[in-house]
């Protein structure tokens, strides 16, 4: 097949499933590469965190954080939307 | 957006061809299982995983519990008890031959896991003394402590435990690879299963799998009625990439299908009304039985199946008086009285005796280590829970001793959908087999969601298991095959051509089209009108906007191949639906222009294959398995001494 020029396009999404804490992460890319759905890819600077391209496709299911040897370095969020309210108990 | 270097190598015109004994295609659990009982026969194992399999599938972060463990040395029931009810739960539309397998072989699948590193059992003596901890085994029971026939697990160290088997074994695994299309040969009017065919996700090299017998383990449809174009991944149960490729491929190759006119009304869409799977205060499954209370505080009673009223926790994990045993878990919603068991009192009840809403579940008011084992164990090894509920949660500020956490709409869904708002869930339709698993291909095999009324991880197990020893077993009798060159150039072409287009249509733009006709043409209530033009639009789709289709790297090819599988799964059911006319309680099947509900002459299962071009369809005995313990015996003579050591400990 004649070879396309492939290109890595950021695709935009209302929410940020994934945070990385510069300072913590190693840039080990851990957690691109366990990640099933593949929304990351490895940032061009060494030692920097991965490049989340697809957040909308992020499933929530933690194994990124899972595979972090740094913890905090990246941490998983639910929208907004999606937390559930807790409520003190009452006497 | 700034656009930026692709970081993998650009391998689109590079071609491997891979030849293997058995080849499985899927790397979850029902895959890396067929793929370990092929090995240990010696034969040469290809499996090819879109994602990483060390976590991949809707089991990989885990999961809570193990159903129909019927075998395991506390149970108190029989695999025939539990595969019989399961069977007579669902009026027969269930998968006799697949729910054996899983009450009889799931023990053994769970010793395996034991023995590859993963934890099925409280080693550390954390849940001494619980009701639900045989004090031998250190087994820990959910549902019903009687009987014992349900097992919680540390399922978040299952898939890392089968990866390292899998290396161990030798398997050659190609990950980040999807399997697009089905290899057959037709050899004197009969069609054989030869391969495969499948472009790695990151690079676009194309790969051909040659092998003597194929599992099919790719999970079951997605995104037929739910989609979300912002938040993809969170608008149906499974993973995102499991999007019932493996049923479209079948579909396309001629394999045979059952069931396909099921479907529910949704239960999970996250991105939409629901809230994630098991993240607010419910009493189901993983949640089973907390305590629930009102917006008052006031607690809500837990009933037997005649109604009475229970009045402590215990009480909740026992079948009433005079019931053997009762069935709760993945497929089983509002059972039969035979199998009903403890249950909060019905929501319009409730609203009748004046209980107020908002609910919420109050674990501070149960037994220690019920508390602990819920909020702890099972929310935090249920698959999506670990980090994005119990640690997100707990760092909120969430105690489970001091705070109650909010349920939403009725019950456990956590939302009321609207009745065109469906997914395939509850035991759905998949593909049609026979007691050894085999489709209506030879050499083809499936296991796991693409088996009709699936249900959960030990189905997934047991079945991929069975499916790869029986698998192994047939390669013996083949040879190689080489496909024809003109199907690797057609698939090739088909693969890469929205790369070649410029400026076109992304690929959400077409799911969320089909997602939008599913609901007004094969919504709630169905008629012959509806959906024959939801077929006519769907095939409109398919020669005027396939061709606009458009993306820049394999990534994004890879997510536009599934919505050209979802587009296929959506005829699948359309073309299935068309083929059953009256209505049908048990397949959740509602038609206006045949209201009639499952009258005699349609119970039974309708099946549906193309050949052709053609569609052809038979009806089948739902007993047609025979008496699943009998013909499983007959069939598994070859399993007998694999089997007898497991019960040997």
């Amino acid at each position: 097949m004649k070879k396309v020029e492939f290109e890595a396009k950021a695709v935009s999404c209302s929410v940020k499933p994934l945070v990385f804490d510069e300072e913590k992460c190693v840039g080990c890319n851990a957690c691109a590469n366990v990640c099933q759905v593949d929304i990351m890819i490895p940032s061009e600077e060494k030692g920097k965190p991965p490049v989340v391209l697809y957040p909308g496709e992020c499933y929530y299911c933690g194994s990124c954080v899972m595979a972090c040897p740094v913890k905090g370095a990246v941490r998983l969020r639910h929208p907004l939307m999606n937390q559930t309210k807790f409520v003190e108990i009452g006497e | 957006m700034e656009g930026s270097h692709w970081p993998y190598p650009n391998e689109m015109d590079r071609e491997e061809q891979v030849y293997a004994d058995v080849l499985i295609l899927g790397g979850g659990m029902a895959g890396c299982y067929a793929a370990v009982a092929a090995a240990r026969k010696g034969k040469k194992v290809a499996l090819v995983e879109k994602g990483a399999v060390i976590r991949s599938g809707a089991a990989g972060s885990g999961f809570d519990h193990w159903e129909s463990a019927c075998t395991n040395p506390c149970s108190e029931v029989t695999a025939e008890e539990i595969a019989k009810a399961y069977i007579d739960e669902q009026d027969g539309y269930s998968n006799g031959i697949a729910h054996y397998i899983e009450c009889q072989e799931g023990w053994h699948r769970l010793l395996d896991i034991e023995s590859f590193g993963g934890k099925i059992r409280d080693t550390e003596g954390e849940f001494e003394g619980a009701d639900f901890r045989d004090e031998k085994t250190g087994l820990m029971f959910a549902y019903d402590y009687q009987n014992k026939f349900t097992i919680r697990v540390w399922g978040s160290t299952f898939k890392p435990a089968l990866y390292k088997e899998l290396k161990r074994l030798g398997v050659e695994i190609y990950e980040r690879t999807e399997a697009t299309t089905l290899l057959v040969k037709k050899e004197q009017g009969k069609r054989r299963g030869i391969g495969a065919m499948g472009m790695n996700a990151r690079t676009g090299k194309f790969l051909i799998f040659t092998a003597k017998t194929t599992v099919l383990a790719m999970s079951r449809p997605a995104r037929i009625w739910l989609f979300d174009a912002d938040q993809v991944g969170l608008c149906e149960f499974r993973p995102t990439q499991s999007i019932g490729s493996g049923h479209a491929m079948g579909y396309r190759a001629g394999v045979e299908f059952t069931m396909m006119e099921k479907s529910v009304q949704g239960e999970f869409s996250a991105a939409g009304r629901s809230f994630p799977p098991y993240s607010t205060g419910n009493n189901h499954n993983t949640w089973y039985a907390a305590t629930m209370v009102d917006a008052r505080g006031v607690e809500i009673p837990y009933v037997d199946r005649d109604g009475k009223e229970l009045k402590t926790v215990r009480e909740r994990y026992y079948p009433a008086k005079g019931q053997k045993f009762f069935l709760k878990g993945g497929v089983i919603d509002n059972p039969k009285y035979e199998y009903r068991g403890p249950e909060t009192l019905d929501f319009e009840e409730l609203m009748k005796r004046g209980y107020q809403l908002p609910f919420y579940a109050d674990l501070s008011r149960m037994p220690e280590s019920e508390r602990r084992v819920i909020w702890g164990m099972m929310v935090g090894e249920e698959g999506k829970t670990k980090i994005p509920v119990l640690e997100n949660f707990t760092e909120r500020g969430f105690d489970p001793e001091i705070h109650r956490l909010q349920s939403y709409g009725t019950g456990w869904q956590s939302a009321s959908f609207l009745p065109q708002e469906r997914q395939l869930f509850g035991a759905p339709g998949g593909i049609f087999h026979d007691w050894n698993l085999k489709t209506n291909i030879d050499g083809i095999y499936a296991a796991g969601d693409q088996l009709y009324a699936s249900d959960c991880c030990g189905f997934a197990a047991a079945t991929g298991y069975y499916a790869g020893r029986k698998a192994a077993k047939a390669s013996e009798g083949f040879s190689f095959e080489e496909p024809d060159r003109e199907d690797i150039e057609t698939e090739k072409k088909r693969l890469y051509a929205p790369l070649y287009v410029e400026e076109g249509m992304d690929w959400r733009e077409l799911n969320k089209a089909i997602s939008k006709a599913m609901q007004n043409y094969c919504g709630g209530v169905k008629n012959d009108m509806l959906l024959h033009q939801g077929l006519e639009l769907l095939e409109s789709y398919e020669k005027d906007m396939v061709p606009l289709l458009s993306c820049k790297n394999p990534h994004e090819l890879m997510r536009t191949h599934e919505v050209l599988d979802i587009l296929e799964v959506c005829k699948l059911i359309l073309n299935a639906c068309l083929l059953r006319k009256s209505s049908s309680a048990p397949l959740c099947f509602e038609r206006s222009d045949h209201p009639e509900i499952d009258p005699e002459e349609d119970r039974c299962f309708i099946t549906i294959r193309q050949e052709e071009g053609k569609i052809l369809s038979r009806r089948v005995e739902k007993d047609y398995y025979g008496d699943v313990k009998i013909q499983y015996e007959q069939y598994n003579r070859d399993y007998e001494e694999e089997a007898a050591g497991y019960e040997e400990g």
